[in-house]
């Protein structure tokens, strides 16, 4: 056969070795599925069971929708290093530390705001970057790796904290905060001329003195969808997205043909750090009050929404979407749970039972994937 | 500018107490089609890994262009113009066709931080460089995990043959391939050395090495033998350097079989060879060339 036949025979009807594969597959294929459905039965179970609570009224909807975000903010970053292949287990101590490296220089050393906040970004990337390279150069799991960290950040900030202020707890921030440039990017409220208007002419609820209940959307929100945005760009637009997945799908077949695998994963490392600081940062400049047992257990929260959102724990499958949606659930339920009044016990049964049907689900996608091979 | 595109002079490599490779010496010339060969667990692929940046020489120079050079990573060789199909074909089964097609060297458009993958172009050059491998590809975005093996070896090909601006190195780029693949895969060599480029190609099949090289290069237990001009060597005497000298009763019959086909095209007399003459005779070249 000629090449003018076999051109003529493709154009001239697709290829006859494609079924039509229906809209509903291609659906199924998606990595955020199991979660977007996830999302979606959460609504409606909560709309049935609370939806009389207040829990979608204009305050219930920003209290869930916070929570949701500050993992959000942790899930994003876990998420990509999630499908880079590897794991930090610090996230959680980072948060704590993070927030203590913003309050004592702020609180005790009269270091202005905006100077601790810069100072804890640039103290935490560059213990993201040594737990990365320690991870590249010596070819450990970063679970192990990660997990030391967990231990030494957590008993260096109760340490420092002790050794510098005598306390665990040191509150005030916010008094100084007061007039600085930085801190309102974290600290403070998005659209609030917004909500008053929809005071004003009564689209929400407002207090007696006319205020409205809502007063604006918290920084974490806009930090969460902003940070998601262009995490979800990067990752499937982008050449570095690409070395992203590759990293996590065979880093030898990458490396090989020319991703420069650990500077990836470094930058991951160094991401997931940021994203810990960005956490603390919010928290407290909006709350006041740094804790040396902040962001406990977070890491593993952040890895279950992840796990949740159909990413792989082997690495080189995933979405930011998906980790979205599995933060999402995990805001949404944690509230509801709360706004419908049953103990809170319940909630811990949910998350490992979620969790588990999402790992069976990821499972079962994988292999639906390189069944070939 | 030296005559040679790539020269390799006196470089070992070892793992640890293994001596993968001992005092080889090698030139690759533009336009021609290099033919490694050797018995399993010769070195060819730690050869050619030391070629494309994969692996450190322990001892000696790598010189490219005539100029010493020290290769640090894969990357660096691409950049170069050092292509490299793999043994392992260093694909990622979890990704599309397009984005291992594209892996590392990423087709961008935009500008600045903007950059970004342009998959419809990238879309299309993958499936036109399979194309002329012979595979027609379903969905360029469909993950490779549920390709043939053949197939994936052919993404792996076009992959190298896209981006091998000056040098093309093929580890064994016909071993999972159908007929017409592999015819294929052969046409595209001699594409490619049309083109002006070097080739280095490792095989263990004579029918696909004899036709396409121009040299032939005999690696055994990662020591060096020598390299033999086209002219010099018949097709038995390559058959028999690829068996490196062993096993010559199980060899016998298949070598009355080449010297029938043989004399079919050229009357050849003179084919008439025993496998032990063959043998010092390639010895001899060995020792003149
Ligand atoms: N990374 C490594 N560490 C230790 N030993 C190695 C390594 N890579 C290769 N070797 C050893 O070097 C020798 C040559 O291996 P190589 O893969 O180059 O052989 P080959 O000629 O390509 O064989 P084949 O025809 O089977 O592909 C083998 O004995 C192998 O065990
Ligand atoms: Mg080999």
């Amino acid at each position: 056969m000629s090449t003018a036949s076999i051109e003529s025979t493709t154009n001239s009807r697709s290829d006859e070795r494609i079924r039509e594969v229906s809209k509903i597959k291609k659906l199924l294929n998606r990595p955020d599925f199991g979660a977007m459905s996830g999302v979606i039965l959460v609504f409606i179970f909560f709309a049935f069971v609370a939806g009389d609570s207040g829990m979608f009224a204009a305050d219930g909807i920003l209290n869930w929708s916070t929570v949701s975000a500050q993992l959000g903010v942790l899930a994003v970053g876990a998420c990509l290093l999630m499908i880079a292949g590897e794991f930090d287990l610090s996230m959680g101590s980072m948060i704590g530390f993070a927030g203590m490296v913003i309050a004592i220089p702020a609180l005790y050393w009269d270091w202005p705001v905006w100077s601790s906040i810069l100072l804890a970004f640039t103290t935490a990337m560059a213990i993201g970057w040594f737990i990365g390279y320690i991870v590249v150069r010596t070819g450990l799991p970063s679970f192990i790796v990660s997990l030391a960290f967990l231990f030494i950040l957590r008993g260096l900030t109760i340490a420092l904290s002790i050794l510098f202020t005598n306390k665990t707890i040191v509150s005030g921030v916010d008094r100084v905060a007061e007039n600085d440039w930085l801190a309102p990017f974290f600290g403070g409220e998005f659209g609030t001329g917004f909500f008053t208007w929809l005071a004003s002419i009564g689209a929400i609820s407002t207090y007696n003195d006319g205020s409205p209940l809502v007063s604006g959307i918290p920084m974490i929100i806009v930090w969460c969808v902003v940070l998601a945005v262009v995490a979800s760009w990067v990752l499937f637009k982008t050449s570095f997205g690409n070395w992203i997945f590759a990293a996590g799908g065979d880093a030898k077949a990458a490396k090989n043909v020319g991703v420069p695998t650990d500077r990836v994963k470094i930058i991951l490392f160094m991401f997931t750090a940021f994203c810990a600081t960005l956490y603390a940062s919010c928290q407290v400049l909006e709350f006041g009050s740094a804790a040396a047992d902040r962001g406990l257990l977070k890491e593993f929260e952040a890895i279950i929404a992840v796990v949740i959102g159909g990413a792989l724990l082997t690495g080189g499958y995933g979405s930011v979407l998906g980790a979205l949606f599995g933060a999402l659930i995990f805001g949404v339920v944690q509230m509801g749970i709360f706004f419908t009044g049953i103990s809170s016990d319940w909630f811990r049964v949910f998350l490992g039972v979620m969790l588990l049907a999402a790992v069976l689900f990821n499972n079962f996608v994988r292999k639906r994937i390189t069944q070939a091979s | 500018m030296s005559e040679f595109i790539i020269e390799l002079k006196n470089v070992s490599r070892y793992f640890g107490s293994v001596i993968a490779l001992q005092d080889i010496n090698m030139q690759v010339k533009l336009g021609e089609v290099h033919c490694l060969l050797g018995d399993n667990g010769a070195g060819k692929s730690t050869l050619i890994k030391t070629l494309a940046g994969v692996h450190k020489p322990s001892e000696g120079e790598f010189l490219y262009e005539g100029k010493p050079m020290t290769l640090t990573s894969p990357r660096q060789a691409l950049d170069l113009g050092i292509a490299t199909v793999y043994q392992d074909l260093a694909l990622v089964s979890l990704m599309s066709v397009t984005r291992n097609f594209f892996m590392g060297r990423e087709l961008t458009k935009g500008w600045g931080p903007f950059k970004y993958f342009d998959t419809q172009t990238a879309n299309k050059i993958a499936v036109a460089g399979l194309a002329e491998m012979g595979i027609e590809v379903r969905d360029p975005e469909q993950a490779i995990g549920t390709m043939s093996g053949g197939e994936r070896q052919c993404l792996a090909i076009a992959r190298a043959i896209h981006f091998g601006a000056k040098v093309l190195i093929l580890d064994e780029p016909t071993a999972a391939l159908g007929v017409k693949q592999s015819a294929n895969v052969l046409k595209v060599v001699a594409k490619a050395k049309a083109r002006g480029l070097a080739v280095i190609l490792i095989t263990h099949n004579v029918h696909h090495a004899y036709p396409v090289a121009d040299r032939f290069t005999l690696l055994n237990r990662g020591q060096s033998l020598g390299t033999f001009l086209k002219a010099d060597v018949t097709r038995e005497e390559v058959l028999e350097m690829m068996a490196g000298g062993q096993e010559l009763a199980d060899l016998e019959s298949e070598l009355a079989e080449f010297q029938r086909a043989d004399s079919a095209d050229n009357d050849g007399g003179n084919h008439a060879l025993d496998a032990g003459q063959a043998a010092t005779n390639s010895m001899q070249k060995a020792a003149n060339g």
